[in-house]
């Protein structure tokens, strides 16, 4: 259905170009958000919405950018979606927004949307830049959900908010790990994930 | 004729036309926005009054039920100390017919603002419902603060020492003991966000002082609480 080359771009950014353990990208946001499974999502799907719409119109207006200001004209274009999002979000889902709060304005700060402008939209056509922006937010997403599954099932013994490690299990002298709600813990975490994820590839060949 | 995108005037105008779309895309969004946004945050306010009153609204609309609970009329203005502003006390009638004050509090946390409000028993000393938010306090820790689990521990503890004094209530680490007033479990990994809920309440509590310093009498008749005169020992 999808020739090979949209097919790298869709997919490749899940797994052998992915932006945060290959890339290296996003790392500040994917620590801060990472403590519970519900933000990590939420903030995974809004970086998605927002990576593919602002590849979009940058690649639109591509060609009419100077190249002098183009970093400037390309950050006018994610402050103002991250706002519209945040003021859409305010009007038709204040719970979501106020969940949110602060790492909603963060994306404006996220690498992965300027590094996806940069190099991929400013180049390349609108449709190939949607798809390149879907694959990033997705990929940045996945590895979110990852480490969050992680430090709330052992720091906090939940899932989503709802206790899945049974009260038994605490009444043998079983604790959350503490150090898990800590960013430390979830750079360690990311850490991990990069490590697994280069064995494998190494065993790949890829 | 193609457009050279390198020189400088059509840099600026350039610029300057996307500054001005941007502009009046958000400022049009914004205008369209604001009546639902001010509508969520009227009831987002009203829930959290109705949450620290410990009312269940189940399926209904949360707005009517507090209508029926804390009638428009029922809102105390009170003078912040040596100023001229002045500060919202609502007055609530349960189901059961008790009068209960609902404070509305306001500080700072680890990370932006915490607040929240605070529901007393007419006796103005008894806590009887608490309820917090806050702005960006860290999920898993600060953020706890809204949680079930903490607020309760606040239900039924006095703000006033044993002279009557409004002395607030302590948020302090388990184990610690609070000098003179009642004490309530901080939350272990959030040392900050839990100082700043108890620098809140005290703060709050201060501010409230022309509000509190009139007991009522404990004759249930009297319901006007005048709040110039009388209780001087």
């Amino acid at each position: 259905m999808l020739s090979q080359k949209t097919k790298d771009t869709l997919l490749g950014p899940l797994n052998v170009n992915n932006p945060v353990v290959v890339q290296i990208l996003g790392i500040c946001s994917a620590l801060a958000v990472t403590v519970q499974l519900k933000p990590a999502l939420v903030m995974g799907i809004a970086v998605t919405i927002i990576v593919a719409m602002a590849n979009v119109i940058v690649s639109l207006i591509r060609n009419t950018i100077p190249m002098r200001v183009r970093i400037i004209v390309q950050l006018v274009v994610v402050a103002a979606l991250v706002t519209l999002v945040s003021e859409v979000l305010k009007a038709f889902a204040y719970d979501v927004a106020m969940q949110l709060s602060v790492y909603l304005g963060l994306i404006i700060t996220n690498c992965i949307l300027m590094g996806r402008l940069e190099a991929f939209a400013m180049t390349n056509k609108p449709w190939d830049s949607f798809l390149d922006g879907l694959g990033n937010g997705l990929g940045y997403a996945m590895i979110l959900i990852i480490v969050a599954f992680f430090r709330e099932l052992l720091g906090a013994g939940q899932l989503m908010g709802f206790q899945v490690i049974p009260q038994g299990f605490y009444n043998f002298g079983y604790e959350n790990n503490g150090m898990m709600l800590m960013p430390a813990m979830a750079l360690i975490l990311v850490g991990c994930v990069i490590w697994a994820h280069r064995a494998y590839n190494d065993k790949e060949g890829k | 004729m193609k457009l050279n995108t390198n020189s400088n005037i059509y840099t600026i105008v350039y610029s300057a036309i996307v500054v001005v779309i941007v502009a009046v895309v958000l400022a049009l969004a914004n205008q369209v926005l604001k009546p639902l946004q001010e509508k969520n945050e009227q009831l987002d306010k009203q829930k959290q009054v109705l949450g620290a009153l410990k009312v269940e609204y189940g399926t209904q609309d949360p707005a009517v039920v507090y209508t029926s609970i804390v009638a428009a009329g029922d809102t105390i203005l009170v003078c912040k100390p040596n100023t001229t502003d002045t500060l919202e006390v609502y007055k609530a009638k349960l189901e059961d017919g008790s009068i209960k004050y609902v404070l509305p509090l306001s500080g700072k946390g680890l990370w932006g603002g915490i607040g929240g409000y605070l529901a007393l028993n007419e006796d103005k000393n008894t806590i009887y419902g608490v309820n917090f938010n806050h702005e960006g306090e860290t999920p898993g820790l600060g953020a706890k603060i809204v949680e079930m689990e903490f607020r309760e521990k606040f239900e039924k503890k006095h703000i006033r020492n044993a002279e009557g004094e409004v002395v607030s209530v302590a948020v302090l680490k388990k184990g610690k003991k609070a000098e003179g007033k009642q004490k309530v479990d901080a939350i272990s990994g959030a040392t900050i966000t839990s100082e700043g809920v108890s620098k809140m309440l005290e703060n709050n509590l201060a501010e409230y002082a022309e509000f509190l310093k009139v007991v009522p009498a404990a004759d249930p008749d009297d319901e006007e609480v005048e709040p110039n005169k009388t209780e001087e020992e």
